[in-house]
């Protein structure tokens, strides 16, 4: 499939989950995909970075889930930051663990999984949806995290074969099996589609993502840039500074816009690589 | 299990870490033969602030043991590997990634290992739950009771600054052991009343029941003026010691809500010669903590 293929089968209002973590192997090249469509009043859930940001900016997203927008190296996410100030976005603001273990009961078809995190936190009274239940073993009071069902998942990993075994081939898969599982379709991003009989060799363990989770794969290399996507590439650290920069800025924002987001997933890549050369040169 | 490490560094005292220092030093990979040497060197010198602060956050994790020591920012980490390398051997400490490694580096340097442990995001969730974790967080704002807040400034629906989201922060206290770091001790961050309650404070665990109340164990905040803990009345925020050159008075003054303070506050334990020369020499050789907090 190509990113459009994917985008194709997503609708407007649709619940969308995005893995990885804060700036770190993010489906980048499907988040740009979403930019460029008509797509609209998305609910996201993330463990957020850029990906979020981006959104925002575009005003993708009418409903965010997470635990936190952050660029990793860069704390806060400026344009999450001024969606949230402009109040243009609503949020579920879950703990951490707590939106794990949404997806986590979602994936295993539970309506809500028990928790102490969150107790006596503002994460209750924010979020006054959200109820607490008695263990009938000790009569404890627990948070009750609701499941979190996706309609559809995004997720990046180092490689995949055609039918969607993919494998996570850096340090952690952060929580992208759950996205998939949580999620009525889930499409894997890869930097390459190898042959099945390829796979084991990356390691069995690091086999996390599997093709019964997943209803398609599309080749997309440098695909999670700028984030990472270790041990295939790190962060672009300059590129990101210099997302940063644009994004506090309208002018600069603008511009940035027009090099980088103004045409398809190839244009992006090779506005990336002639900015790498200038700057080498 | 210590297997690990060499059971008979642990030192059971406050101030006893000086019996070890020359293993300690070793294992922290400084040439023995210029210990003596670099300690009388600096004898005399004084530390400076940013250096009494990351022995005050080393403090923090005495006695904890065979848990993971999560610190967030540059001084409390210095902090975490100064406790490691020195009293609190047995403590495991991240490569900030997903590595639990051995040994003693400096700060922005990968660890040179070895790798002891696979600790991917979700396991530290699985360790924060087992409790085996104490993690030192930096709060935007705080209260005497210790609700802390990382999440957004001002209305919720509409936050006059937003930050990074709650984080992992209402899990972790409620968990297991926390510590705070404010590297700008002011009354914009320690007020009356946080603006979204992240981190549980000890007043809103009480009334959430027992097992927000369970594990709840706010240790210490740790500031550049002082270390306070919340051992005053109805756990509220006590002043424990003012670091050298500050009087308490600054420390009232920079705080916007009424500490306890009984009686004579004494002075910030200053750093050994032993501490200085390891945080000179191995943890932040490049004085990245100075930068942070010059003076």
């Amino acid at each position: 499939m190509s990113e459009d293929d994917v985008i194709a089968r997503l609708r407007s209002g649709m619940t969308i989950g995005i893995g990885g973590w804060g700036s770190r192997r993010k489906p980048m090249s499907l988040v740009r995909a979403i930019l460029r469509s008509d797509l609209r009043d998305l609910t996201v859930v993330s463990y957020g970075g850029p990906d979020v940001g981006l959104l925002c900016a575009a005003g993708k997203i009418r409903h965010l889930v997470f635990g936190f927008v952050s660029l990793d190296s860069i704390p806060l996410e400026p344009h999450f930051q001024a969606a949230r100030q402009r109040g243009a976005i609503g949020v579920t603001e879950y703990d951490e663990g707590m939106l794990q273990w949404a997806l986590y009961a979602a994936a295993c078809r539970l309506p809500f999984l028990p928790s102490r995190s969150g107790l006596g936190s503002d994460v209750l009274v924010v979020n006054p949806e959200l109820r607490t239940v008695r263990s009938p073993y000790d009569d404890t009071e627990l948070v009750a995290v609701p499941a979190l069902p996706l309609d559809a998942a995004l997720v990046h990993l180092n490689q995949a074969d055609a039918a969607g075994n993919a494998q996570f081939l850096g340090d952690d898969l952060y929580f992208d099996e759950l996205f998939c599982t949580a999620a009525e379709h889930a499409y894997v991003s890869c930097e390459r589609i190898v042959p099945t009989a390829e796979l084991e060799a990356g390691g069995l363990t690091r086999l996390r993502v599997q093709r019964w989770m997943v209803s398609g794969v599309v080749e997309a290399p440098n695909g999670a840039h700028f984030t990472s996507c270790s041990p295939d590439y790190e962060r672009d650290e300059v590129f990101q500074a210099q997302y940063v920069a644009a994004a506090r800025d309208p002018d600069l924002w603008a511009r940035f816009a027009a090099t980088y987001l103004s045409g398809d997933e190839a244009a992006y890549q090779h506005a990336v690589a002639a900015s790498r050369a200038g700057a080498t040169a | 299990m210590t297997g690990g490490q060499d059971a008979s560094r642990a030192q059971p005292g406050g101030r006893q870490v000086i019996a070890g220092q020359q293993a300690d030093l070793a294992q922290a990979g400084v040439p023995q033969a210029r210990v003596g040497e670099v300690g009388a060197e600096l004898k005399d010198a004084s530390a400076t602030r940013a250096e009494v602060c990351i022995v005050a956050c080393a403090e923090a994790w005495r006695g904890d043991g065979e848990i993971a020591a999560s610190p967030m920012g540059l001084i409390p980490t210095a902090g975490a590997r100064l406790a490691r390398a020195t009293f609190e051997p047995d403590l495991l400490l991240s490569d900030g990634e997903a590595r639990f490694v051995t040994g003693t580096w400096a700060l922005g340097q990968p660890p040179p290992g070895p790798v002891e442990g696979w600790i991917p995001f979700r396991s530290i969730f699985d360790l924060a739950w087992h409790g085996s974790r104490h993690v030192m967080m930096s709060p935007a704002q705080i209260d005497r009771y210790g609700n802390a807040n990382i999440s957004a400034i001002g209305d919720y629906a509409r936050p006059t600054r937003q930050l990074l989201g709650v984080r992992g922060a209402p899990g972790n206290t409620v968990n297991h052991p926390t510590s705070y770091w404010v590297p700008r001790h002011a009354p914009r961050v320690f007020v009356p009343r946080v603006d979204m309650v992240c981190g549980v404070g000890y007043d809103r665990a009480a009334i959430a029941g027992t097992v927000a109340r369970a594990f709840l164990d706010l240790r210490r905040v740790v500031t550049n003026l002082a270390v306070l803990d919340f051992g005053g009345p109805d756990h509220g925020m006590r002043l424990v010691s003012v670091h050298p050159g500050v009087t308490v008075d600054d420390v009232v003054a920079s705080t916007g809500f009424e500490l306890a303070i009984d009686g004579e506050i004494p002075e910030t334990r200053r750093p050994t010669t032993a501490e200085l020369t390891l945080i000179r020499e191995v943890i932040d050789p490049s004085g990245l903590c100075e930068r942070e907090l010059p003076g």
